[in-house]
């Protein structure tokens, strides 16, 4: 039973939310370009961190908005959310 | 003492009288029989007063139970409640309040209560020690299912579950505070308040119909007048200040991420049955900054022979029968306490005018003001001493046997009051992980780390004085509320005593030679922990698992610790080391309609209908599901005799006259923005931004791995304005799709998106007259000849004031259009529709005969998009652009995706003309065996085409293109229809497609 702070609805509950993985995962490009491994990490290589995991939300049942959670994998405390093509911004706990 | 209905009632006007209201008598009844109590009295209560003292079997041995505690821990009296659909077993008698027809019934008895013959478990015990499952019943293997399973669930068992639909229903809600209280003991009380009075949200959370905790149960004061007054007046300030919500009958559960806790509300449990609109039971999630855990401690017992007995109660529920719902539980007591509280019994026991025949303590000397106490009341004090053995029946307790120093006294008594001393209520801290920690002082386990927001106060934390509740519960509430930015000067702090509250550990009483129990409600032993630790059953762990220690409904809440520390006296360790076992939520338990709430039967999915729903009912359709939309499957006429009947009627008439069919249920996404072409150059790998405005075009979508998503026709009215159609069962997923494509991928795109399916109702007409039919409804100002409004022609056309869009599209292989209204005027415009048709001589038609046709024709739908093709698999390759990047492009490219001998799409006939063709047969070449190694593909969609006047099919076979006319064998084992069918093209009317420009 997260409560997820979305940046554009404030704090509502988990069940509105879907959880769409890992953040920070550029799209490869352009295609001409890229080779076979740096494909197939993007569709297939995640993290799967003990700590700190950064990873896409989606506002299903709210806003319909993408963006960024920052979450701790063990304690679930979700330590920053942030919106969607920005870096992680720092807290007072930690990076 | 009182009237002959309650012989057990203390009389009104008395030393202790109780405070439950005697002017309000109940009737209920116990296994048939009528009885009655008073209104604050609990079932428990009631039957006390009553004189009841049996009130269940136990679960292994069937031995006679009576009520043990006075709250939610109680172990033994465990009883179903009401009757028929509503009833519910294994409700603890003594926290259900009782209301007048209550309908009670003892459980786990056969064939009487009184007399049970399955007590013969007592003398077949060695059967049922711990883990008896695993030995006693292991041989013969085969006897377990058959013979041992059956035999013991009937002789160990606990109450019988209705078996109906529950008739009640359950709410869910959802509430926000800075500081959530839980409990309303004194500790809590005196958060809530110094947290109210800051001005802070305060929500207060009381298991127990009225609020006070203990103080509703002890002769104890407060600024110098009953203790129950101030929990009144505390009540009624808190429920005076506008930000605190006092929420009674109302449970906390379990703490979650986020400081979410979760709390069950019993809105009509205490009534007979919910008034009509009222839910049974509110669950509620409820969110707080803060969060001050006063929940309190729970008196454990100790582990003596006899300790089981219908009379044997725990101190302090004796009190709470005396001092709250004015009932003696016995006349003649025996007092046997480890702790100072204990000696509270004696004293109040006198003072009900009962007999005590001896308070018995095993610590050597104790305060003195205790003994002169107990003196002072007749009460002898045995110092030094244990209760080795209690006798009786299932009449109850009829003696104790006492040892001191080696000596042996029988004490006649009709009860025995129990104090090992009290565990602190642990649960809430340990949700999320925390792991209390070992008091030497206290002998128990106190919270240990707290989840993040909690702080503990009173009795919960093991502060058990009064005054110091009081004193800690404030200071706990004040600083939550000052976390949250709120403060208020400090109020003085009432006045109250800490009474002495010294304990010296006892767990079991070595001395005892007959059952001693440590887990009364699972039948647990003293000798089955002696048994586990023999058998290596030693970490706290295995011996839960091994004797069933604690996994009972009330999750060891008298038990476990008793077990552990018998254990670690076995095994010589420390408390601190060996740990306790850490529950999880719910630390009560919860009805599973309480979880589902609302979701449930027709509920737990909503079915969505279109505005055309009524209108379908009305002219006899039968309806079927599509994704979460019902849909007209066809709709048949009187005369017809099957459903097959019906639909060959109904494409014959699209294809000879005119149909109409609610496509409703397609997605419809609306993209608009100066990149909207861009953006659906990437999505589809078809191109988009060519098209010109007033045009559709059919699109193909893939996922990033290269498989075929999904299709749909997309138009464009504006440069800058797309309108995308999705199949009915992808609609949602595609809508998340692009907005993910947009938001995560290209946000720099300028393109919006939204989901407009529910805003237009869109109709199919299609057949020779569908330009005559629409002519008709448009009036003759408006031109839709072909020039006008060509093949994937698509305008914007007001029909008398009203926007609607009409789209030039063909799925059906006909001359047809799609006509797109608001959805507010959909069912308007199809009956306008629908008496048009008719005088034409058309008629509506359903998903199966858009599905032959579509067959017919050889578009490909969900059998075939399903998720294993390739848009090259079903004859679409051409349209994957090569200039290009877009989603699963580059995948869509690997060399086993473009391999040629990839099963790709084709048609089939059967080569035997009139048999039918079956979905999901296997392909194999002409005489090879039917194994895997020969698979050529499989048959994915058929129908029986009335326009072929035969059975029709697609199929995925490997290098289909190149095989029309060979002659292969489809496979079906399954269903018994293995027969030769021909390959052909996919498209059997109209290859051409002269109709469908028409
Ligand atoms: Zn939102």
């Amino acid at each position: 039973m997260l409560l997820i702070l979305c940046p554009y609805c404030g704090p509502r509950a988990e069940i509105e939310f879907r959880c769409g993985g890992e953040s920070h995962i550029e799209r490869p490009g352009p295609y001409s370009e890229v080779d076979d491994g740096a494909w197939a990490d993007y569709l297939f290589t995640r993290k799967n961190p003990k700590g700190e995991h950064r990873e896409r939300w989606l506002h299903a049942a709210g806003c319909r908005q993408w963006f960024n959670v920052a979450r701790d994998t063990v304690s679930h405390t979700i330590l920053a959310v942030y919106p969607m093509g920005k870096t992680r911004p720092p807290t007072e706990a930690g990076t | 003492m009182s009237d002959m209905a309650q012989p057990n009632r203390l009389p009104a006007g008395g030393a202790i009288e109780g405070r439950v209201d005697r002017n309000r008598p109940l009737a209920f009844t116990f296994d048939g029989k009528s009885y009655s109590g008073y209104a604050g009295d609990t079932l428990a209560s009631a039957l006390i007063a009553a004189g009841v003292k049996l009130i269940g079997r136990s679960f292994k041995y069937h031995r006679p139970r009576g009520i043990f505690s006075a709250g939610p821990e109680e172990p033994n009296a465990l009883i179903e409640l009401r009757g028929g659909a509503r009833r519910e077993p294994n409700t603890r008698a003594t926290t259900i309040e009782l209301y007048d027809g209550l309908e009670a019934a003892s459980q786990n008895r056969w064939p009487s209560l009184a007399f049970d013959i399955l007590a013969i478990n007592q003398i077949a015990s060695p059967l049922f020690v711990g883990g008896f499952y695993y030995k006693t019943f292991m041989w013969p293997a085969s006897f377990w299912e058959k013979v041992y399973e059956p035999l013991i669930r009937r002789a160990a068992g606990l109450g019988r579950a209705s078996e109906s639909p529950d008739p009640d229903h359950y709410e869910k809600a959802y509430a926000f505070c800075d500081v959530l209280v839980v409990g309303s003991g004194p500790a809590g009380l005196a958060a809530a308040l110094a947290a109210g009075r800051s001005g802070a949200r305060v929500i207060l959370c009381e298991d127990d119909a009225q609020l006070g905790g203990r103080l509703l149960s002890e002769r104890q004061t407060i600024d110098d007048a009953p203790a129950h007054l101030f929990a009144a007046a505390a009540g009624g300030e808190l429920r005076s200040l506008p930000n605190v919500c006092v929420m009674s009958r109302t449970q906390v559960f379990g703490a979650y991420d986020s400081e979410v806790y979760g709390a069950l509300e019993r809105v009509a449990d205490h009534v007979t049955a919910p008034a009509a609109g009222v839910p049974r039971q509110r669950f509620w999630h409820i969110a707080a900054k803060r969060c001050v855990n006063a929940m309190g401690a729970t008196e454990r017992p100790i582990v003596f022979g006899g300790n089981d007995r219908p009379g044997v109660m725990l101190a302090s529920a004796v009190r709470t029968y005396l001092n709250r719902f004015g009932v003696l539980p016995g006349r003649k007591a025996v007092v046997f306490t480890t702790n100072d509280d204990g000696w509270r019994t004696a004293a109040d026991l006198v003072a009900a005018g009962a007999q005590v025949e001896a308070v018995v303590d095993p610590r050597a000397s104790v305060d003195e003001n205790l003994t002169k106490a107990a003196a002072a009341g007749g009460v002898r004090v045995l110092l030094g001493g244990y209760i080795v053995n209690v006798t009786g029946g299932a009449r109850g307790v009829t003696s104790a046997i006492v040892s001191v120093a080696g000596k042996r006294q029988i004490l006649t008594a009709d009860l025995v009051a129990v104090s090992g001393g009290w565990n602190p209520q642990v649960a809430l801290t340990t949700h999320r992980g925390g792991k209390p920690r070992w008091s030497d002082a206290l002998s128990t386990f106190v919270p240990g780390d707290l989840p993040d927001g909690m702080t503990v106060a009173g009795a919960a934390n093991g502060d058990l004085g009064l005054a110091e509740s009081l004193r800690k519960g404030s200071e706990a509430g004040a600083a939550a509320a000052a976390a949250c930015g709120f403060s208020a000067a400090p109020a003085p702090q009432p006045r109250a005593e800490d009474e002495p509250t010294a304990v010296a550990p006892l767990w079991h009483v070595a001395e005892s030679r007959h059952k001693a129990f440590v887990d009364l409600q699972n039948d647990v032993t003293a000798d089955d922990i002696t048994l586990a630790h023999a058998e290596g059953f030693r970490s706290i762990e295995h011996l839960k698992r091994y004797t069933t220690l604690g996994m009972a409904t009330d999750q060891g809440k008298t038990s476990n610790l008793n077990g552990h520390a018998m254990m670690a006296a076995l095994t010589g360790q420390a408390m601190s080391d060996v740990g306790t076992i850490l529950s999880r939520p719910p630390h009560q338990p919860v009805a599973i309609g309480a979880f589902a709430g609302h979701h449930r039967d027709r509920h737990f999915r909503p079915t969505r209908h279109t505005a055309g729903h009524a209108w379908a009912l009305e002219n006899g359709a039968v309806m079927v599901e599509a994704g979460p939309w019902l849909r007209p499957q066809y709709f048949p006429r009187s005369g017809e005799k099957d459903w097959l009947t019906t639909v060959v009627r109904e494409v014959r008439t699209v294809r000879s006259v005119v149909g109409v069919c609610d496509v409703s249920t397609l997605g419809r996404i609306d993209i608009q923005g100066r990149d909207a072409a861009a953006f659906l150059d990437r999505v589809y790998v078809n191109t988009f931004s060519t098209l010109p405005v007033g045009k559709a075009r059919y699109g193909v979508m893939l996922r990033e791995d290269g498989f075929v998503m999904d299709d749909g026709t997309t138009s464009r009215f504006a440069e800058d304005h797309y309108v995308m159609s999705t199949t009915t069962a992808n609609a949602a997923k595609i809508m998340q799709h692009l907005e993910f494509c947009h938001q995560a991928l290209w946000p720099e795109l300028d393109v919006s998106m939204v989901s407009v399916t529910e805003q237009w109702s869109q109709y199919a007409v299609a057949g020779p007259k569908a330009r005559e039919l629409l002519m008709q409804l448009y009036g003759p100002d408006v031109d839709l000849s072909n020039d006008a409004l060509p093949y994937m022609g698509c305008r914007e056309i007001p029909l008398r004031g009203i926007p609607t869009r009409l789209f030039r599209i063909s799925f059906s292989g006909e001359l047809a259009y799609e006509l797109a209204v608001p959805a507010r005027y959909g069912a308007a415009v199809l009956e306008a529709l629908m008496a048009l048709c008719g005088a034409l001589g058309g008629c509506p038609y359903g998903t199966e005969a858009q599905s032959v046709m579509r067959i017919e024709k050889g578009h490909v739908a969900g059998n075939e998009l399903n998720g294993q093709t390739v848009a090259r698999d079903l004859g679409l390759g051409r349209m994957m652009s090569t200039k290009r990047d877009y989603i699963g492009r580059v995948m869509a490219g690997r060399p086993a995706l473009m391999a040629p001998d990839r099963p790709t799409l084709v048609g089939i006939r059967p080569v035997e003309k009139g048999r039918r063709l079956t979905a999901g047969a296997h392909i194999l070449p002409g005489g090879a065996a039917a194994v895997a190694a020969n698979d050529q593909g499989y048959v994915t969609s058929v129908a029986y085409s009335p326009t072929c006047e035969g059975w029709i099919g697609l199929a995925l076979v490997v290098n289909g293109p190149a095989r029309h006319g060979e002659r292969v064998h489809a496979f079906d084992a399954m269903r018994n229809n293995d027969q030769d069918v021909v390959i052909c093209s996919p498209v059997f009317v109209d290859p051409e497609g002269v109709r469908l420009r028409g």
